[in-house]
């Protein structure tokens, strides 16, 4: 029997079908029909946020740290356009969430109706694909179509526009969805090529100072096992990109830390110098590759990615192979095993590289000790902050992070051993992505324990969801690396514009964080030196805080710069290791 | 360097502005474009002529394909292919010019397919090549007006190009 359902029941009621928990969202006109549908049942959760960008942010950390697409309802007009920087967001870092938005109805698009925006025109640039439905009918068959492409392939976000009429509730039909989609149009690559794999494992075999360089599409691909198998198997160095952090164990002896522009000094050494690159899920991005004309120049370059839009993009690869990292893995897997029983081979190359490589690491690499020591000016470092954080953590929590220094130290300094765990906007750079992707976390995992570590130019950016996390008992910890300025633009201007802070500092016009979260129900905390913020840290961690937020206002040392750092122009291992005098 | 490339495209509402977006987003360059449904109505095909080195146009070839509802892209130059352009001209043709003008028509096979006391509106079908040296040869001071299509081109030979 089929049943005869309004539009707006259609759409929750496939989602559901779909598998989705929540939906993350705001109402308002165009979509007032469809939040009728989601009283009036229990099955999805909607999450009512206090903005729509940090709607968008929350599904996207659902989605980062589950595999699962996140959900985002949001109505026409600005609520559509406040959806937009974390639709490009998730856009940059391929991940799935699917975009619902209302429209004004069918025959008044096209007039500038209130609250009316081309939201398919606007948003076209940053999705992976999107939908305007025409009829309710074909609105069970959209969704199940949208949330394919968004987690197929190389994932992304996707956007179903919904004129109000096609979900009005006076108007029924009958629910019939596909059992499957199969597009002539979309076909992702499913294996790699066997001739190309059995030219990467010759390569990879005969190379003498290997490095093989992971992104973010191996923590998307679910290929960590795989990706780790590889490398022990090859006993090769193993660098990850700020995506790919995770993707291999970050406290095991191979892996060389993170790459790029605050890479370190051994992983960016070890790329410079390299005979041949194993690139895995990750796209080049100019700020690992410096200047493409001075990068690695003697490294021969296998690329798996599983767009080919993403190979030879900036890097010429020698060895293309598109696929899905984790089959192409296990493809590169078995056939290294084959070789390897068969042909005896000359470790000493190896050897002699991985004897350079930890020279390098004992000359710049980073100190993970530093909460022993006290700096002489008495200040908290912020890379102490992190450590405090990871040593009160056993380095398990899931991390979120805004964009800027503490985004860098974070990185740095936090050594993730699983994929999914660390969270933050790599490819756009969105400052206000911190604490609405921690709570996204949060409801997918709603017993671990999350951290936001964050900065106060950033947090202000999105701090009206200190209320949603109120609402629904969030106890996310956030780490503020308060240094009273936008420091990433801070140290630019100190290395590159002679120390003139143009609009980098707010004078004295920042809140007291610690009452301003308290004003919202929260914990809050201030720490000023290393023996009250590893106070504060082990007590937010604490038992007696589990259902708290706690948020810890750390005043950081505001002259600390991130280092290494890219000299602009240069090679790979051209780097800045200290602020110069 | 100038390639066409012919691309088969869903014949979906959206579906052209997805393509069109995708030159402007990524600064790929487009001189002409060419569109219209297939014999198969669900689909259109499209007829792009860009310029750009080798690297430029694998990428745009890539990005075609990554959009949703492209489902085939080829490069015509990488092979025999014919490619034809339309073009419908107004000129000026008074006096003992209008007999000169009729007589440029012929030798490019052009068509006069309206007629006024002082002006030939011409039909004229060829290469891009062709068009142009057919302007050239009227001068450029006679024309009141032209309108081109777009190349539209196809594979030589047994080569075909469907889904």
């Amino acid at each position: 029997m089929t049943e005869m359902l309004s539009g707006g029941e259609m759409l929750i009621r496939a989602l559901h079908e779909e598998g989705v928990e929540y939906i993350f969202g705001y109402p308002g006109g165009a979509a007032l029909h469809i939040y009728d549908a989601i009283f009036k049942q229990q099955a999805i959760e909607h999450i009512l946020v206090r903005h729509e960008q940090a709607a968008t942010h929350m599904a996207d950390g659902y989605a980062r740290s589950t595999g699962s697409p996140g959900v985002v309802l949001v109505t026409s007009g600005p609520g559509a356009t406040n959806a937009i920087t974390g639709i490009a967001t998730a856009y940059m870092d391929s991940i799935p969430i699917l975009v619902i938005s209302g429209q004004v109805p069918l025959d008044v698009i096209g007039t500038d109706a209130f609250q009316e925006t081309d939201m398919i025109g606007v948003s076209r640039p940053v999705v992976k694909h999107s939908y305007m439905v025409q009829n309710a009918s074909e609105i069970p068959h959209i969704v199940k179509e949208a949330l394919y492409v968004a987690t197929s392939g190389r994932p992304g976000p996707v956007v179903i526009d919904v004129p109000k009429d096609t979900t009005d509730p006076n108007e029924l039909c009958e629910y019939q969805i596909p059992d499957s989609i199969e597009l002539r149009s979309y076909k992702p690559s499913e294996r790699g090529h066997v001739g190309q794999i059995r030219k990467a494992v010759q390569a990879l075999l005969e190379s003498e100072r290997p490095i093989i360089y992971a992104g973010g599409g191996v923590v998307q691909g679910d290929a960590s096992a795989e990706l780790t198998a590889l490398v022990r198997r090859l006993g090769f160095p193993v660098t990850n990109t700020l995506m790919g952090l995770g993707a291999y164990p970050g406290s095991d002896s191979q892996f060389l830390g993170m790459l790029g522009m605050h890479g370190t000094f051994e992983s960016n050494n070890a790329m410079h110098h390299s005979d041949l690159i194993l690139a895995i899920g990750a796209r080049f991005d100019d700020r690992v590759t410096n200047n493409p004309e001075k990068f690695c120049p003697d490294a021969k370059v296998i690329h798996i990615d599983i767009d080919p839009a993403s190979i030879s993009k900036v890097i010429p690869a020698d060895i293309p192979i598109v696929g899905p990292c984790k089959t192409v893995l296990n493809q590169l897997l078995d056939a290294v095993d084959q070789e390897l029983d068969s042909a005896e081979r000359d470790d000493e190359p190896l050897r002699e590289w991985w004897k350079r490589i930890e020279s390098w690491r004992q000359q710049h690499g980073l100190d993970h000790d530093l909460l022993d020591k006290k700096p002489a000016n008495g200040r908290l470092l912020p890379q102490q902050a992190i450590q405090a954080v990871y040593k009160a953590t056993d380095g398990q929590a899931f991390v979120t992070s805004d964009v800027g220094q503490h985004q860098m130290f974070a990185a740095q300094y936090y050594k993730f051993d699983s994929p999914r765990q660390w969270v933050n906007s790599g490819g756009l750079g969105t400052m206000g992505f911190g604490l609405p992707s921690a709570m996204g976390v949060q409801f997918a995992h709603p017993h671990a324990t999350v951290v936001c570590i964050t900065g106060e130019g950033s947090f202000m950016m999105n701090m009206q969801e200190l209320s949603t996390c109120t609402q629904y008992s969030l106890p996310i910890k956030i780490i503020n690396l308060n240094n009273q300025a936008l420091g990433m633009v801070k140290q630019w201007q100190d290395l590159q514009y002679g120390g003139r802070h143009s609009h980098s500092t707010y004078s004295d016009s920042l809140p007291d964080f610690v009452e301003l979260v308290e004003s919202f129900g929260h914990v809050g905390m201030r720490a000023e030196n290393t023996q009250e913020l590893t106070e504060a840290v082990d007590e937010a961690f604490s038992d007696k805080h589990q259902n708290n937020l706690v948020f810890i206002d750390a005043f950081v040392d505001p002259d600390e710069h991130i280092y290494p750092m890219f000299i602009r122009g240069g090679a790979v291992n051209d780097m800045v290791l200290q602020r110069p005098d | 360097m100038r390639h066409l490339l012919a691309v088969l495209l869903e014949n979906e509402a959206g579906a052209l502005s997805r393509v069109v977006g995708l030159f402007a987003q990524r600064n790929f360059n487009i001189e002409s474009l060419t569109v219209a449904p297939t014999e198969d109505e669900t689909l259109s095909r499209l007829t792009l002529v860009t310029i750009g080195d080798d690297r430029t146009v694998e990428q745009i070839t890539k990005h075609l394909n990554r959009l949703i509802e492209v489902v085939r892209v080829i490069d015509l130059t990488d092979n025999l292919h014919i490619e034809r352009e339309l073009m419908l001209v107004k000129i000026r043709a008074e006096g003992e010019v209008r007999d000169e003008v009729k007589r440029t028509c012929d030798i490019f096979r052009g068509q006069i397919v309206d007629v006024t006391a002082n002006t030939y509106t011409v039909q004229l079908v060829g290469p891009t090549e062709k068009l142009l040296a057919f302007i050239d040869a009227i001068s450029p001071k006679r024309i009141i007006e032209v309108v081109r299509s777009g190349v539209s081109g196809i594979g030589r030979g047994t080569r075909v190009f469907n889904v």
